[in-house]
């Protein structure tokens, strides 16, 4: 394994068809993915979408029911973990609790028979990059939740893997924490250049950190993006629920030109949006609308521009949350649409705003709104 | 306490105090039964052989209990009580029994050296030697090494188990490095468990030895019965229990620090 060259093809982690199964279960259903050298690249998706079965696979826990999976285009098949150039960041962080945190981050390399001259100051440089210099003589138990993530991130570099492994390691912090870490996370990613394939199950955690995306749901990855990809061209409707917050407002094909639709929803409304994924006249389709994407306008005053979309809706509730305003707006009897509005120094004065039963026409540019058929 | 205290006390005196031609107790301070105890060959025979054999048995116990715990942890848990419920069942017997249902399958004309017997074998004598004595010891035993290692393998954590092959430590070393250390204070408290009543069982020698493997529980039996030299046997209590004590306290003190 270690005297081997990697192969330079940038490619560190590389997923052919992976299929596994647990009994009946199928936990990752034929998911192809290349993951990046030097990349930081996140899975995301809910509990069970099969991310940290996948993750599992590549760290070698559990072993592929079929297809290949590569590390540096070496075969790993039933290679197992202590004989993999990857290690792991756990949850649960799994430090040792009967060795100092110094004996714990020692640990892999003395496991790989690394000289001992080497390991003292090794261990020291990995606490060091951490800044927990000054703790490798505390014991695991002796030190707070976000110290003990640190010395497990540091236990697993110090070995300099090829690939880091985290599986929600930011998930038994809480939310001051959280944001410190994943700085600290970013901040070491782009110190040391190692590729970092991170699950999670928090999309503002890997919108910030990542790279790229790759978004799973029972056991299939949906799409593979950078964030700005995942959250403004979603491919499905999983995805744009997924990812942030959509209004979907469901229609009939009328109209394709290009990459542009229009939909006719029943109550006759046309709506127009750009089609990731090709669409064919007479389809069922739906527009996905981010609310922030929307907006408001008195009845007679022109909103956007002569391109965009628009209906005349009648406002309804107004949410004052701080930085936002969520306005809820009624179509008809059976359909609301949220709008999210970004409070500016002018919204001050609440009197000149929305009001409640206020007639007003809804309107988005057709780049904004997604016309998606899955 | 007081229950707890005047026994020993008792026994604090009589080891002090000299045998009357009678057989009974006269008070008179001292030093003489130590001094015979050390003296006489066959005496220190006995209590080097009773140490020797608590400790086999101590160490067959965890070779043995060791696998056993761990694999009732690995049940699943509907299983893991069944099984803890069948290790405990015996305890529900009277032990002499049981060892007299041990010579049943050892003896001459036993189970085992019929069955060995019709398939044309010559019988083997089994009562009497000291591996009947050490099978009857690891046998009554064994639960009380099985129990205390059960309940700190299944307060360990098997994730840790994963980090450490994810660092890179074989099969082995993960044993070695990680799961052993962790249960150890398991495998520390079956021993004291173990250990100290092998020291004093007399059972056991007295059945399946034959007589012929006394222990120090069988001398104590002896001085303080047929014998009628109660200062003797006091003496040699006595002279165990200081033994004991000291090597729990080692024992204690290692474990600790394990844990620390």
């Amino acid at each position: 394994m270690e005297g081997l060259p990697p192969v330079s093809d940038g490619i560190a982690i590389e997923l052919r068809d992976v299929v596994k199964r647990f009994g009946e279960v199928t936990a990752v259903d034929n998911v192809s993915m290349q993951i990046r050298d030097g990349e930081f690249f996140s899975m995301l998706g809910p509990s069970g979408c099969g991310k940290t079965s996948t993750l599992r696979m590549i760290a070698g826990f559990e072993f592929p029911t079929s297809g290949e999976l590569l590390i540096h285009g070496r075969e790993m098949g039933q290679v197992p973990p202590y004989k993999r150039p990857v290690n792991t960041v756990f949850q649960s962080y799994a430090l040792f609790p009967h060795m100092s945190v110094e004996r714990n981050v020692a640990f892999g390399l003395e496991m790989k028979q690394v000289p001992k001259a080497e390991i003292a100051p090794r261990v020291a440089e990995a606490l060091e990059m951490v800044r927990l210099g000054s703790f490798g003589e505390r014991y695991p138990r002796q030190m707070s939740g976000g110290q003990q993530q640190r010395v497990a991130l540091a236990r697993a570099l110090v070995n300099r893997p090829e690939v880091l492994l985290l599986d929600e390691p930011l998930g038994a912090l809480d939310q001051k924490l959280r944001k410190e870490m994943q700085a600290e996370l970013k901040r070491l990613q782009s110190l040391l250049g190692i590729t970092f394939i991170f699950v999670t199950h928090d999309q503002e955690e890997a919108l910030t950190m990542s790279d790229r995306i790759a978004i799973m749901n029972q056991g299939k990855v949906l799409q593979i993006g950078s964030p700005t990809e995942i959250y403004e061209r979603p491919n499905c409707r999983f995805v744009a629920d997924f990812i942030g917050e959509s209004n979907f407002i469901d229609g009939t094909v009328r109209h394709v030109e290009g990459n542009y639709a229009t939909i006719e929803t029943v109550e006759g409304i046309k709506l127009r949006g750009i089609a990731p994924r090709p669409v064919s006249t007479g389809a069922a389709a739906t527009l996905s609308l981010r609310p922030e994407k929307i907006r408001l306008t008195p009845p007679r005053e022109n909103g956007l521009n002569g391109q965009a979309s628009s209906f005349p809706v009648r406002v309804e509730q107004i949410d004052y949350i701080g930085s936002d305003t969520r306005i809820v707006v009624r179509v008809n009897d059976k359909r609301t649409v949220d709008v999210w509005e970004q409070n500016t120094l002018s919204t001050l004065d609440r009197d000149a705003y929305w009001q409640p039963g206020e007639e007003a026409v809804l309107s988005y540019l057709p780049n904004n709104g997604l016309i998606l058929t899955e | 306490m007081i229950f707890f205290l005047l026994p020993f006390l008792i026994i604090i005196v009589y080891a002090f105090s000299s045998r009357s031609p009678t057989g009974g107790v006269e008070f008179t301070f001292t030093l003489n039964n130590f001094i015979t105890l050390f003296s006489d060959p066959v005496y220190l025979s006995i209590f080097w052989r009773s140490i020797w054999m608590g400790v086999v048995t101590t160490v067959l116990c965890a070779l043995i209990g060791y696998p056993l715990a761990l694999f009732i942890v690995l049940q699943p848990v509907r299983w893991r009580s069944i099984l803890i419920f069948l290790i405990l069942i015996p305890f529900w017997t009277n032990f002499l029994v049981r060892i007299y249902a041990w010579m049943t399958i050892l003896g001459n004309n036993g189970i085992v050296n019929s069955t060995i017997g019709f398939f044309g074998f010559e019988p083997v004598t089994m009562l009497g030697t000291q591996g009947a004595v050490l099978l009857g010891l690891v046998y009554g035993e064994l639960p009380f090494m099985v129990l205390p290692i059960y309940a700190s393998i299944d307060r360990f954590d098997f994730r840790l188990l994963e980090a450490a092959n994810d660092l890179g430590a074989s099969r082995w070393q993960r044993f070695v490095r990680v799961m052993l250390p962790l249960t150890a204070p398991g495998i520390a408290a079956g021993s004291v468990l173990v250990f100290i009543p092998t020291a004093g069982n007399y059972i056991v020698p007295a059945l399946l030895g034959g007589g012929k493997v006394a222990l120090i529980g069988n001398f104590l039996e002896q001085q303080f019965g047929s014998a009628q030299n109660q200062p003797l046997g006091s003496a040699a209590a006595l002279l165990v229990m200081l033994v004991l004590t000291a090597g729990v306290v080692f024992y204690f003190r290692v474990t600790d620090e394990g844990e620390r």
